[in-house]
């Protein structure tokens, strides 16, 4: 996955309304009308919602019959824990290294404390 | 108390953070001084395969820091300020020279668990969705290259 897909997921999920249409959809594929159901604003609004979405690769609306259903695109969070599960593999690496130095240093502190 | 081993991450959705939680079998006091000690932050702070050295280093209140990275003759180059530098908490700023625009503000907090350990808790917040991505595109890069061959080393002859 390129930085600017993982940008554009990110900022797309910035946003409260879009994060509540993931967790509903989350649950199974829906219409748009059902989807617009409890959010106070224009069906049009929604539209606008569900494109920044879909433009994130978050979410699709298969063609088939009228109405068709959105759908979520749940291996973009997979790719998308993938990367920040590389970054803590990277950090926890590096902790690993500050555990050795800190052993190390205890040694030394309880070296220094036995001959004072 | 739960005891967290692994480094735990959190990328938040509505600002542009990072945060990270680990937990380590030294005191306060101890991982402060890995933090702020140019000779032991050179130790752990830089991957593996490559040789870091500290060209500047003045961990006060106001202090700057610059070290150096090098991998195959290929150098990579950070510096930042120290913003507060408290026995309990380090608040500074990091840039990669390879991305000069891009800062990071870095917060680091020491918790005293007692029984001589102590939980790290450090926030990463950058000024853009972008930049925090281009950050982990960073870290997935270097982790790819790095393989955890030494980290197994470590493991198995008990240095961990």
């Amino acid at each position: 996955m390129a930085a600017d897909t993982l940008s554009r997921v990110f900022s797309a999920l910035a946003d409260p309304t879009r994060r509540d249409m993931v967790a509903r959809l989350a649950e199974g594929d829906t219409t748009v009308n059902r989807l617009a159901e409890p959010y106070r604003m224009t069906l049009q609004a929604v539209y606008k919602h569900l494109r920044v979405l879909e433009d994130a690769g978050l979410v699709s609306r298969p063609p088939g019959p009228q109405p068709r259903s959105v759908h979520l695109e749940e291996e973009v969070f997979d790719l998308m824990d993938k990367w920040i599960e590389r970054y803590r593999r990277q950090a926890e690496e590096r902790y690993r290294r500050l555990d050795a130095v800190l052993a190390a240093m205890n040694e030394t502190d309880d070296q220094k404390g036995r001959a004072t | 108390m739960n005891v967290i081993a692994e480094t735990t991450i959190e990328a938040d959705p509505k600002v542009p953070v990072i945060r990270m939680v680990r937990d380590f079998a030294a005191t306060p006091e101890q991982l402060f001084r890995a933090h702020t000690d140019p000779v032991l932050y050179a130790q752990w702070i830089g991957p593996d395969s490559m040789a870091t050295r500290i060209e500047h280093w003045d961990a006060r209140t106001g202090g700057s820091w610059r070290f150096v990275s090098e991998r195959g003759g290929v150098q990579f180059a950070f510096h930042g300020c120290f913003h507060e530098i408290r026995p309990d908490r380090i608040v500074q700023t990091f840039t990669f020279e390879g991305d000069p625009d891009g800062v990071a503000l870095e917060t680091l907090r020491f918790e005293d668990l007692g029984g001589g350990r102590t939980r790290l808790h450090t926030q990463s917040l950058v000024d853009s969705f972008e930049g925090r991505d281009a950050w982990l595109a960073s870290g997935m890069e270097v982790g790819v290259n790095e393989g955890y061959a030494r980290l197994d080393g470590m493991l198995s002859d008990g240095t961990v």
